[in-house]
């Protein structure tokens, strides 16, 4: 028996890397959402902030079902908006309230409720939907989130029509002396349901039901042959995968007051996708990291020009063409990366390509802004650090044009260059 | 007296009009090491499949130590004590060698589909795990991704999921298929350590490790088994060397058995 402890304990990672692997990481980002009101963000700010946090919990369940378990899904905002609405009723309901169980619930709990309510639609939805897999399934979840939009819709009394249903978050009983009325008290609120959120689902992972959903992913055939079925593991991780989201939208109700039936629809079931897919669904941090990266690019490029959807839209062509790793990849590679031996080499190589992708993205930008304002037709200039590009200038071409072969070439010979190593 | 680990009665299947298995009858004993043999495209892989529940069956009836399997599926069938391994390799690749293994001791450890522990926690089964990787040799790649093994420690690793769950009864179907000779003879040496005091099924191309490994032999050809018996009356009976060993057949005769 002692050569077999032994054998077990080699196999394991230490203890150091393990502290190093799954609990730095999560005290770091915990560290990370304590300092951030000190910096004394804005409103605006706040707002983002507080919208970032729903989406990465709502992106790493999703990432629960498409990176974890192989399923991909169009109508994971199903889950959601049901837990949101049921949150935004609950919120009415408090208000309404004169004690009783109601009366005497805070507003802080909220996530709790969405949890459970994401759950149960997880249940019933995922009962037909997962003795699927793959197209099937995927073609399934699109024709759910079309079916729960109209639906809500449909029903004025649930969902509010059009106009959805608000609530008042600062109803009901202060819960840790936190009334939910200023941004400030409400960025707490998310980020500590966000840190539960995203532990609670890393641990999930640990689990053994989380690992089989990683088998059936990769192998549902031999999961039937090691004594698991493949359609209940799928069953399982889903109704946890609606949970989370359930959460999300719990988070969300508080946050935004109101839910709309827009919300159940595939709009932000696919936002979703793109933020996790951009982020990198083979690990576990990628969807955050996407979450972070859209959300920001979400609510601030717009402010810039009336194209960023177009460069959110080429953004994530480029990554799914060329960046098989995603953002997470380039995070964890760039970190590898300046502790190799190999660092001054590498470090060329990524300058070069920065340069290139900089060089292409002003080629880009001239093209778009310039093409933008011109077709709107109200003889609109874009003069970018005064310089005055009008559509029919030669200069404007140059700019255009010069810049993106440039890029196109520096980025080629890099690959090139690679590939002879 | 004990019933057979595995009967098979007149097993039939059919996909369409192609009659693949015509009415199979087999019984093997408890602890009985039986291989099949046949030309290709005899209905051996069928056979597997019928067997561990991947197939339905069109008439007949399975008995696993006396309960009749036929009918259920794959899992439950694994659940009762019988585990088969695959022609093509069949293992989850995107995951580590060890965590492979660690997948396929769960279920016999009693833990089901459970979501509150954690795995690195389950003491027994790092164990097991780390027990089985040592029989099997691949202790020092344990944390290698199952995709970047070599083909013969894929085949490895293959035989190692399908025992982890410690079944009574296990079905490998062609374990050396493309091993070199070395590779063979370690394969070999592995199956009789894994199938020690248990019950094997086993369906083999290489006439070597048939005649050293099995106690009893089958021919299957066209879907029928035309003999049953042990290595020397197989190699002696005139059917089985015109249907299939032929020259094969001579060729052992000059080894010693």
């Amino acid at each position: 028996m002692t050569d077999m402890t032994t054998n077990s304990a080699a196999l394991a990672p230490s203890s150091g890397e393990k502290f190093r692997e799954r609990v730095l990481p999560f005290i770091l980002f915990g560290l990370v959402l304590i300092v951030i009101p000190f910096f004394g963000p804005s409103r605006t700010t706040m707002t983002l902030l507080n919208h970032i946090g729903i989406n990465i919990v709502f992106a790493l369940s999703f990432n629960m079902l498409l990176g974890r378990a192989g399923l991909l899904t169009f109508g994971h905002a199903v889950y959601l908006g049901l837990g949101g609405y049921f949150c935004v009723h609950i919120l009415n309901w408090i208000d309404a309230a004169d004690g009783g169980f109601w009366g005497n619930l805070p507003v802080f709990s909220m996530p709790v409720f969405g949890f459970a309510m994401g759950a149960l639609a997880g249940a019933v939805i995922g009962w037909p939907s997962c003795r699927r897999a793959g197209t099937a399934f995927a073609m399934i979840s699109l024709g759910v989130a079309e079916l729960m939009a109209a639906f809500a819709y449909m029903f004025d009394s649930l969902f509010g029509g059009e106009m959805g249903i608000s609530g008042d978050r600062m109803a009901g009983p202060e819960f840790l002396g936190l009334s939910l009325g200023p941004l400030e008290e409400v960025y707490w609120f998310i980020a500590f349901w966000t840190f539960l959120g995203v532990v609670a689902m890393y641990m999930f992972t640990r689990t053994p039901l989380g690992k089989l959903s990683e088998a059936t992913r990769d192998n549902p055939e031999r999961v039937q042959f090691i004594g698991y079925n493949p359609t209940r593991v799928r069953y399982l991780v889903f109704i946890f995968a609606g949970a989370f989201a359930g959460m999300a939208g719990g988070m969300s109700a508080v946050q935004d007051e109101i839910f709309t039936p827009e919300s159940l629809s595939l709009l932000p079931s696919g936002a979703i996708l793109i933020a996790a897919y951009v982020g990198g669904i083979r690990y576990f941090s990628g969807p955050i990291m996407g979450a972070i990266v859209m959300t920001y690019m979400g609510s601030n490029l717009s402010d810039y020009t009336a194209g960023w959807l177009l460069y959110l839209g080429i953004m994530f062509i480029c990554v799914v063409m060329f960046l098989p790793d995603w953002i997470a990849g380039i995070v964890f590679g760039f970190w590898r990366g300046i502790r190799s031996p190999d660092r001054g080499h590498l470090m060329g190589k990524w300058a070069q390509q920065l340069a290139g992708v900089f060089l292409l993205a002003i080629g880009i930008i001239v093209f778009v802004e310039v093409a933008f304002r011109w077709s709107e037709g109200y003889g609109e200039v874009w003069e970018p650090f005064g310089i005055a590009l009008p559509h029919d200038a030669i200069l404007t071409w140059i700019i255009g044009i010069i810049p993106f072969v440039a890029g196109v070439a520096v980025l080629r010979h890099v690959t090139r260059k690679q590939e002879e190593v | 007296m004990h019933p057979p680990a595995l009967k098979l009665v007149n097993v039939h299947k059919s996909f369409g009009p192609a009659k693949i298995i015509q009415g199979v009858n087999l019984e093997i004993a408890r602890g009985e090491r039986h291989a099949i043999i046949g030309p290709n495209g005899a209905g051996k892989s069928t056979l597997f499949n019928l067997v561990s529940g991947l197939y339905s069956l069109s008439d007949g009836e399975v008995q696993l130590n006396g309960a009749v399997i036929s009918g259920k599926k794959p899992f439950q069938i694994n659940r009762m004590g019988l585990s088969r391994s695959f022609q093509v390799s069949n293992i989850f690749a995107n995951m580590t060698v060890r965590e492979n293994v660690r997948c396929g001791v769960l279920y016999s450890m009693g833990y089901g589909y459970s979501f509150w522990r954690n795995i690195g926690n389950l003491k027994e089964v790092q164990e097991k795990t780390a027990h089985i990787l040592e029989d099997v040799g691949l202790l020092d790649k344990a944390n290698l991704p199952a995709s970047l093994l070599p083909y013969a420690d894929q085949r490895t690793l293959e035989i190692a999921i399908t025992i982890a769950g410690g079944a009574e009864v296990i079905m490998l179907d062609e374990p050396t298929a493309g091993m070199s000779h070395s590779e063979t003879d370690r394969a070999v040496e592995l199956i009789e350590k894994a199938a020690k005091g248990k019950t094997l099924l086993i369906v083999e191309h290489d006439m070597g490790v048939v005649f050293g490994l099995a106690d009893r032999i089958s021919v299957l050809v066209y879907g029928e088994i035309i003999a049953t018996g042990a290595p020397s009356e197989i190699r002696g009976d005139p059917r089985v060397r015109e249907a299939y060993l032929g020259e094969e057949a001579d060729h052992i005769e000059g080894e010693p058995a």
